[in-house]
């Protein structure tokens, strides 16, 4: 299957995830987009120019151009999802080094603000004693999901694949969710969206597959790119990882991708790996597994770093107060 | 005999007047009044609108902080909302004497107060111009749609029972504006004949609006108590620690009866002072009023003890963030004051008799409506702050909230206009319920009526048993 296919252009995609993909690969007609584009290759077909969101233009082969989306699904099968399949992700902590790339693919195929980050890569210390992680959170597209289950309109729902989506044509910025979700997942259009990624975005028709064009006013989050699991392809956030940490597939083939095109049995991932879900304890069944960081192929993240890390802090110490009380 | 009846119409006279008084000139003071609220008013809409075309971007809400001052806002003022229940319809069922001149201005106070803390809720959302799809899509599956049935509800009960009492009252008003000079006279008058519904005071119609009034009464208190337990439940019935509570629904009910009742208490200072009712108001409806909020108060703490005494004690991870942060952390001082100052002093306060005198009680009830509302914030924003996933490289905005300028003049604005509707409403109409005042001088008169004729007949017994005893009986052997 796509499997296969991606092992033999393996370096073809990554160089085009690296370079096209992210800066959104978008075309002056607006809606057709790259499939294979690499300035300069040799080929036989028609010149024509390409114009990136930030500004730089390309010279490509028509020959190269592909319809970049495809015209989105109906709102009614959107809604559905697509049959027969129960979507996982597996993400392995052991190696995932924390450079973000998975973050910034994400940003450029849904069009995002970079502070806006779907997955996110927190720096993790579980308790004083132990070593810190690196942990990329997307929507962990949760099987009892409190997040749909709270709204009014339902404009986030919950398809027959196990994903969760929201309709921004539908939502009514209540941001019930938000308070429901318990990852911090969701985030709210508090403002008019970002002219330029508006104009990156183009004409494309909105469809809650591929979450834009996005609206004031409504919600948004990971989506786990249903218009690319339509097509055949990965997620861009598995696509992107370039240390082949996330790993995606159907539960009901019991089979997972990760972006080097390695196809590993699921169940024997877990099994082997001890792998976990996040707040197991808060029954929100999440999608999304983990498997713990032992044996870790990189250096442990350096806590002191991270943000809030003097709150926290503070707060493990004021509980011991009231431990020895 | 004659001398008591004219009396008695007198009295009654005076009543009528004193009532109606304030509903016939609007006075200079008034209009200035009515003049900066409305300022307050337009400053809020323009804020509004402002919102509106720019997103809720421009208030200090964020990802992180997604509810902010305005939810908050429209927890207290549902809370203010149960006043009206409380006091008019327990007290109604209880046959509470000392409530007839206090009846009118707490049932105002509920419908006015429901109805501004219903339209928060659709100033917060991202796309109010889709409130159609609450009927559309709805799903009754969801905690906010439980919500919004339940104010309805009580907004069309609190309605009603706001106007079931003011029909007699209206015909009275009806009945004495008679010289209509003016346009707005002639307006009054034709608003006095349309809400009097043709009432003319006979013993049918009597019999009607009590009976309905049993009935209203009996099934507020339910829709009531409903009321502010769904809308804990939007809360209670998310994951997130501090909120995923069960005393949340009876811990809203108390914390709404807490500054509910100190909210009447307000409304009876005011309107004692502004329209010289001071007669009909009296230091005892303080004192009574005083040991019905201590009571509530005292409910209120002991919740306040369940829902965060046990979590406090157990200090479980997220939870425990939470606590430390409310305990010492950035949110202690207002935690502490809330708790200390806001609860705890006002039962001291209460507990002494020159605590409930008029001035005292309306300086505690206003410590007590303010504390409610920064301990609606307290519930609202620190749980927000403290997410299961922490909170790491984001910018400064997401990671803290206080309420900005916009958010703080669009709820100016609905304060604003609480007490817009208030003003206009005790210029129409008479601001103690006419009908009952006087039914209440009736009853008390009966009274003394039957206790002077009980110590007449006793004295006449007196006497003639002193006659007997003097006439002397044959001693029993
Ligand atoms: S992670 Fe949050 S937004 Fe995603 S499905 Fe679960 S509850 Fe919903
Ligand atoms: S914000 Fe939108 S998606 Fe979320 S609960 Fe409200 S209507 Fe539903």
């Amino acid at each position: 299957m796509q499997e296969d296919n991606k092992q033999n252009n393996k370096t073809d995609r990554r160089n085009f995830l690296r370079k096209s993909l992210i800066t959104g690969s978008i075309l002056t007609a607006g809606a057709i987009g790259l499939e294979k584009v690499f300035p300069g290759e040799k080929d036989s077909g028609e010149k024509v120019k390409v114009l990136t969101p930030d500004g730089k233009v390309y010279v490509a082969s028509s020959e190269h151009l592909k319809e970049y989306r495809p015209p989105p699904v109906t709102n009614a099968e959107a809604r559905k999802g697509i049959a027969n399949k129960k979507f996982v992700m597996v993400i392995d902590l052991a190696k995932c080094d924390g450079c973000k790339t998975c973050t910034v693919a994400c940003q450029a195929m849904h069009f995002t603000e970079s502070d806006r980050e779907w997955i996110k890569v927190f720096k993790m210390q579980d308790a004083d004693a132990t070593a810190p992680y690196f942990f990329p959170k997307p929507c962990f597209h949760c099987d009892n999901p409190p997040c749909t289950k709270v709204c009014p309109v339902n404009a986030t729902f919950k398809r027959q694949d196990g994903i969760v989506l929201i309709d921004n044509e539908r939502c009514i910025g209540c941001r019930m969710c938000m308070a429901a979700c318990p990852y911090s997942t969701r985030f709210f259009n508090w403002s008019h969206p970002d002219p330029k990624q508006t104009a990156a975005v183009g004409n494309t028709p909105y469809s809650p597959e591929q979450s834009v064009p996005r609206r004031m006013g409504t919600v948004e989050k990971c989506d786990f790119c249903p218009d690319m699991i339509r097509q055949g392809k990965m997620p861009a956030c598995v696509s992107g990882c370039p240390m082949d940490a996330i790993y995606f597939g159907d539960q009901n083939e019991d089979a997972v991708t990760n972006a080097s095109g390695v196809t590993v049995k699921l169940s024997q991932l877990l099994e082997d790996n001890a792998g976990y879900r996040h707040l197991e304890e808060l029954g929100t069944k999440p999608r999304v597994y983990y498997l713990p960081p032992k044996n870790r192929k990189y250096p442990i993240p350096d806590m002191k770093s991270v943000g809030n890390e003097k709150k926290e802090k503070k707060h493990i110490e004021m509980d011991m107060g009231i431990m020895q009380m | 005999m004659a001398t008591e009846k004219y009396n008695l119409k007198q009295e009654i006279e005076t009543v009528r007047e004193d009532c109606l008084r304030p509903t016939q000139k609007w006075g200079r003071s008034t209009q200035t009044w009515i003049g900066c609220l409305l300022i307050v008013m337009g400053w809020g809409l323009y804020c509004y609108i402002h919102q509106l075309r720019d997103g809720l971007g421009v208030t200090a809400m964020r990802d992180y902080v997604s509810w902010g001052l305005y939810i908050s806002t429209f927890i207290f003022f549902i809370g203010i909302s149960h006043s009206g229940t409380l006091v008019s319809a327990i007290l109604r069922i209880t046959k509470q004497e000392w409530r007839r001149p206090i009846t009118r201005s707490a049932e105002l106070l509920t419908f006015v107060s429901l109805l501004f803390g219903g339209i928060i809720p659709i100033i917060d959302l991202g796309r109010p111009d889709r409130l159609p799809n609450l009927v559309l899509f709805g799903r009754i599956q969801s905690p906010l749609m439980w919500d919004i049935i339940a104010i309805c509800t009580y907004l069309v009960g609190s309605t009603l029972f706001l106007f079931l009492p003011m029909i007699p009252d209206m015909a009275l008003c009806r009945d004495r504006l008679t010289v209509c000079d003016s346009p707005f006279k002639k307006f009054k008058k034709w608003l006095y004949t349309k809400m009097a519904i043709g009432w003319k005071g006979t013993k049918s119609q009597w019999h009607r609006l009590e009976l309905t009034m049993t009935i209203m009464t009996i099934v507020i208190i339910p829709v009531a108590v409903s009321v502010h337990t769904v809308v804990s439940y939007i809360f209670a019935m998310t994951l997130r620690p501090g909120w995923n509570s069960t005393v949340f629904g009876p811990y809203f009910v108390a914390g709404a009866l807490y500054s509910g009742s100190a909210g009447v208490v307000l409304g009876m200072a005011a309107f004692r002072k502004l329209y010289h009712l001071e007669k009909y108001i009296t230091p005892r409806h303080f004192d009574l009023m005083g040991r019905i909020v201590l009571a509530l108060t005292l409910i209120y703490a002991y919740l306040n003890l369940n829902e965060y005494w046990i979590p406090a004690y157990n200090m479980v991870t997220a939870e425990g963030h939470l606590l430390s942060d409310l305990f010492y952390g950035s949110y202690s001082k207002a935690f502490w004051t809330c708790q200390f100052g806001t609860v705890l002093l006002p039962i001291i306060i209460m507990s002494i008799p020159k605590g409930r005198t008029v001035t005292i009680l309306t300086i505690t009830c206003i410590i007590i409506v303010a504390g409610a509302w920064v301990k609606r914030y307290l519930i609202v924003v620190p749980t927000l702050l403290h997410p299961f996933m922490p909170i790491q490289e984001v910018p400064g905005t997401w990671s803290s909230y206080f309420p900005n300028y916009v958010e703080f003049s669009v709820t100016a604005a609905c304060l604003a206009g609480i007490f817009l509707v208030i003003t206009l409403f005790s210029k129409l109409f008479p601001m103690m319920a006419v009908w009952e005042v006087e039914k209440g001088i009736l009853i008390e008169h009966d009274k003394q009526a039957a206790i002077e004729l009980r110590t007449k007949r006793e004295a006449e017994e007196a006497k003639i048993m002193g006659k007997r005893l003097k006439t002397g009986f044959e001693p029993l052997k």
